[in-house]
């Protein structure tokens, strides 16, 4: 684990840990937690041969789009692309290998790695399509279908506010998938619009404490104004 | 005279009641904001993470970081939450959410629900949907009766894939109101205008009908 001291970087030096063919866990839900800072310096830092894992595509210029476009991601793993119609082109054209998971159940295989488990058991999705690919078993005289954890190199995660240990706090439907993710990657990088000295985040108001995150980097919140394009509905 | 949607719309915010915690699913679901008492003290639930959301009211600024699972900007309402995804499913997963409305490709006469997948056309994934149809106690379909080539859409036995099976407790459509029950599919309520012999005709699921308790919308 980063040392406290080490931790407050900058966006380039964060993603230039990144690897060739990195697995990466991505926060958001739509617009809303998407990390864009972190994301646009990996679009522009090269990296290639990613697997991403995400709640959903974002939208096709925007976020992971940009990076779905650009060719640089091998596999995606998330629940609902409907959004983003060049990464359903991609998929549909073989470029793009697309695992999708029900919404919960994709957000349960990520905190279940968080919390160091390996699995869970489940009764969602039996008799339906999904249950073709799994183990089933019997538990207390009730069928379930094993649900293995998904663990991943990298987590890229948005906060509202941070402290330079990493302590991190989200803000409205932002926290979504970040508290889960920045659990259950191997190296967390997060961002954040505000970057207080260790004090300035009251001890209740952490939501994902900094033991689990590995670098701290500030962004000014006009980096996210893609999204708040995207998402005038 | 109201449209066919507001119909549907006004009959099936009847299924609200007072104090209940309420899934509205993205499209026409969504409007059922606009058709409940301004009075009525429940909480929506949007499975991105929210509790209580409500739509913004008009001149109000849109927080970025305030959305509901459509995409929307929202805001909340006094008793409201916000908590991360794996939370939000196991609300659903525990039923707590007490009723759910959601649109469909296909509905039949056992309660299965197909409303994620076209094998070959259409597949951007099932997010939220097989969760909420499967824990949710009370499911609402909001469809139309027929597809678009005219088909029945409420049929003996669903041939696409299932979202889940044996969910669908009403199904809301612009010729009828129709309970899932253990005898089969019971029409509680014709719309204005429709009789049982076009009912019959534009459906594949067989129909209970008594009509001295039919009711109207």
């Amino acid at each position: 684990m980063t040392l406290l001291n080490q931790k407050y970087t900058s966006v380039e030096d964060a993603i230039a840990m990144i690897p060739d063919g990195a697995s990466i866990m991505v926060g958001g839900f739509g617009s809303p937690g998407t990390p864009f800072a972190l994301l646009d310096e990996l679009l522009a830092q090269g990296q290639k041969g990613l697997t991403l894992i995400k709640n959903d595509a974002n939208e096709p210029d925007i976020g992971i789009g940009r990076l779905i476009r650009a060719g640089r991601v091998d596999r995606l793993i998330t629940s609902h692309i409907g959004l983003n119609r060049v990464a359903i082109e991609e998929m549909n054209q073989g470029r793009l290998a697309v695992e999708m998971y029900p919404q919960g159940l994709l957000a349960e295989k990520i905190r279940c790695a968080g919390a160091g488990h390996l699995g869970f058991l489940t009764d969602i999705g039996l008799e339906t399509e999904i249950a073709q690919q799994r183990r089933e078993l019997e538990l207390n005289g009730r069928k379930c279908a094993i649900e293995p954890a998904i663990t991943a190199d990298f987590a890229l995660i948005h906060a509202d506010v941070a402290d330079t240990y990493g302590n991190l706090a989200y803000r409205g439907t932002a926290i979504n998938f970040n508290p889960l993710m920045a659990m259950a990657a191997d190296k967390v990088i997060a961002q954040a619009f505000r970057v207080e000295s260790p004090g300035g985040l009251k001890p209740e108001a952490v939501h994902t404490p900094c033991a689990f995150v590995n670098h701290v980097v500030r962004v000014d919140p006009a980096t996210s104004e893609q999204g708040i394009r995207a998402h005038a509905v | 005279m109201p449209s066919d949607q507001e119909r549907m719309l006004a009959r099936a915010a009847r299924e609200i009641l007072p104090g209940q915690i309420v899934n509205l699913g993205i499209g026409l679901p969504t409007r059922l904001f606009h058709y409940m008492p301004e009075d009525l003290e429940v909480l929506v639930h949007s499975e991105n993470g929210v509790l209580g959301c409500q739509p913004l009211g008009l001149g109000v600024a849109p927080d970025y970081e305030l959305i509901d699972s459509g995409g929307a900007y929202i805001g909340t309402r006094p008793g409201a939450s916000v908590f991360d995804s794996a939370l939000s499913f196991a609300m659903i997963r525990r039923s707590r959410v007490d009723v759910t409305f959601m649109g469909a490709f296909e509905v039949d006469q056992q309660g299965n629900l197909a409303n994620w997948k076209i094998p070959g056309k259409f597949s951007p994934g099932i997010g939220g949907a097989m969760e909420l149809a499967q824990k949710v106690e009370k499911l609402v379909v909001l469809c139309s009766h027929n597809d678009k080539h005219g088909n029945p859409k409420i049929l003996k036995q669903c041939r696409l894939p299932l979202t889940a099976p044996r969910c669908v407790s009403l199904i809301v459509t612009e010729k009828a109101v129709m309970e899932v029950t253990e005898k089969g599919l019971e029409v509680i309520d014709l719309a204005d205008g429709v009789d049982v012999e076009s009912l019959r005709a534009a459906t594949e699921a067989e129909l209970i009908i008594d009509e001295s308790r039919l009711g109207r919308f």
